[in-house]
């Protein structure tokens, strides 16, 4: 199809493309403004208990003292560090784990069930052994990151390995390759897709142990501040680390999204 | 003529949880160098289990393969296999599926990868040779797939039901298009499929199997022009005798 050559019906379909894209647009940010000026009104005009409640303008007043402070940057930085050096070693020993499962149908079943009970076992039911093994510190908070996030990452990715096309395989075989050639030139780059998708899950995981993991033991961190404005019935600070943690997590999930656009381009 | 491929007595069945299944039996044959060999038999009746006895992926129970004489070993060398569909790689380029027996045989050298781009060349398929599987038509990936099975220069081809996957129009030009590249390569070739037309229109002898455990129950040498195409050979006088016959051995089995 030419430019100069684009039929009215085309027109109208981009048309109503647009037309549609822009007002989900507007109605998703109409509706967090809805939210939040009810909120805010609601609380000053005392219809809601600002106390319980906290309300915008103080949530946005406590963030920013928290900022000037230098407060706010070694929180977020100390739940940063947990939440990534868990997320990275998870995924890494995870991807390996799932390799070698994949490798071997004889570890594959063995292992199977001890797989299956972690899967099920609530974490967070480990953790006073966590605690008395890794000590009430940051170690203890990525250790709980880890476990929270391996056990889903082998399960994802050893499924996504199995799933490589038998005929693929068979053509491997016709052509003389080893396992490792297998592995190298057909069952990993046939992964890629999965391990993007598990990649995804795993931010999710992350964040989940890092804070469950700070509930537990810590002394710092957005999860702290989440517990300790709690207990001493802070609901500002609550609401401003919830706040601040939904735009840690939300920009975490845009990075692995870019990536998962820069890979499938590539491919 | 020189032989090049001798079943001699062979025999399969295959273990599994639920009991064993005799596929193959007492199977004996012979391919001459530079031949069209068809093997027509029923629906699971064994035909992708001999062309993996072949290829040396399983190992007869009973009896013995022989490769110019010798029981072979060193197959994966000479013998290239067309599967059923292309398993053309989708992140990888034309031209690097292409190469990748190269690789995997490790013998991916400027020479070979020259040879490769011949082929590649030769076959229409240069200005694609940069693009992506998804990117060609189904003919056209299965033409990527049979200069795949070249590429290491196999002195036997073994063809799964290569032309199933596609729709009926694209399979009688696809036909056309595969049969011209192996006779023009010259090479020795081994064609399993279901379709009594694609047998008769392809190859110079026909062997038909009988439903599981396959066995030959008829051997015919074809007397077709050579010299046409598969889809001109529909159009041979003696093209509807061959069709007939063949078809009530098919039948009269079953
Ligand atoms: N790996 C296997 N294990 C057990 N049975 C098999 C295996 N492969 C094929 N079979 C059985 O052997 C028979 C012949 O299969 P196959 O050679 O694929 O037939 P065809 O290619 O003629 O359709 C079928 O009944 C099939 O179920
Ligand atoms: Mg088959």
């Amino acid at each position: 199809m030419t430019h100069n050559n684009i039929s009215k019906e085309r027109l109208l379909y981009v048309k109503k493309q647009k037309t549609s894209k822009v007002l989900v647009a507007l109605l998703r940010f109409g509706i967090l403004i809805l939210i939040v000026g009810l909120w805010e009104i609601l609380a000053r005009l005392g219809v809601i208990d600002a106390f319980l409640m906290s309300m915008p303008s103080k949530i946005l007043i406590t963030i920013k003292d928290l900022f000037l402070t230098g407060d706010l940057i070694s929180h977020v930085l100390t739940t940063l560090y947990e939440t990534l050096l868990g997320f990275l070693i998870a995924t890494v020993l995870g991807t390996v784990i799932a390799l070698l499962l994949w490798w071997s149908e004889f570890l594959r079943k063995v292992l199977e069930p001890y797989i299956v009970v972690l899967n099920s076992l609530p974490k967070i039911a480990l953790g006073p052994i966590i605690i008395v093994w890794f000590g009430a510190g940051t170690k203890s908070i990525i250790f709980m990151a880890i476990i929270i996030t391996i056990i889903v990452t082998i399960i994802t990715m050893q499924n996504g390995f199995l799933a490589t096309e038998k005929s693929k395989i068979l053509l491997m075989k016709s052509l003389g390759a080893s396992k490792m050639q297998t592995l190298v030139k057909l069952v990993i780059p046939a992964s890629i897709p999965t391990f993007v998708s598990c990649l995804k899950i795993n931010v999710g995981m992350a964040w989940i142990g890092s804070i469950m993991g700070e509930y537990l033991v810590s002394k710092q961190g957005i999860g702290y501040l989440i517990v300790y404005g709690g207990q001493v019935f802070r609901l500002d600070l609550v609401m401003a680390s919830t706040v601040i943690l939904c735009a840690l997590a939300g920009i975490m999930y845009a990075l692995v999204v870019m990536l998962e656009k820069y890979i499938t381009k590539k491919r | 003529m020189e032989e090049i491929l001798k079943l001699d007595n062979v025999s399969l069945t295959y273990q599994s949880e639920n009991g064993e299944t005799q596929a193959v039996k007492n199977l004996s044959f012979t391919v001459n160098k530079g031949q069209f060999i068809a093997i027509i038999g029923p629906s699971g009746c064994g035909k992708t289990t001999v062309l993996s006895l072949i290829d040396g992926l399983i190992k007869p129970t009973v009896g013995k393969i022989f490769f110019k004489g010798s029981e072979h070993v060193l197959t994966t060398k000479h013998i290239g296999y067309m599967l059923q569909r292309d398993e053309l790689f989708a992140w990888r380029t034309i031209e690097n599926n292409v190469f990748l027996p190269l690789e995997i045989k490790k013998i991916n050298n400027a020479k070979n990868r020259e040879y490769a781009k011949n082929l590649i060349e030769k076959y229409g398929l240069s200005e694609f040779k940069k693009a992506y599987p998804n990117q060609l038509s189904g003919g056209m990936r299965q033409r990527a797939a049979l200069i795949r099975t070249l590429v290491f220069n196999p002195e036997i081809l073994l063809l799964d039901e290569p032309f199933s996957a596609l729709d009926y129009q694209t399979r009688l030009n696809v036909c056309d298009d595969v049969y011209s590249i192996i006779s023009l390569e010259k090479k020795t070739a081994v064609l399993v499929t279901h379709d009594i037309g694609e047998a008769i229109s392809m190859a110079d002898e026909v062997l038909v199997l009988s439903k599981r455990p396959a066995t030959v129950i008829a051997h015919h040498v074809l007397d077709l022009d050579k010299s046409k195409l598969p889809l001109k050979r529909r159009e041979d006088k003696n093209f509807a005798k061959w069709f007939d016959i063949l078809w009530k051995e098919l039948n009269y089995d079953a």
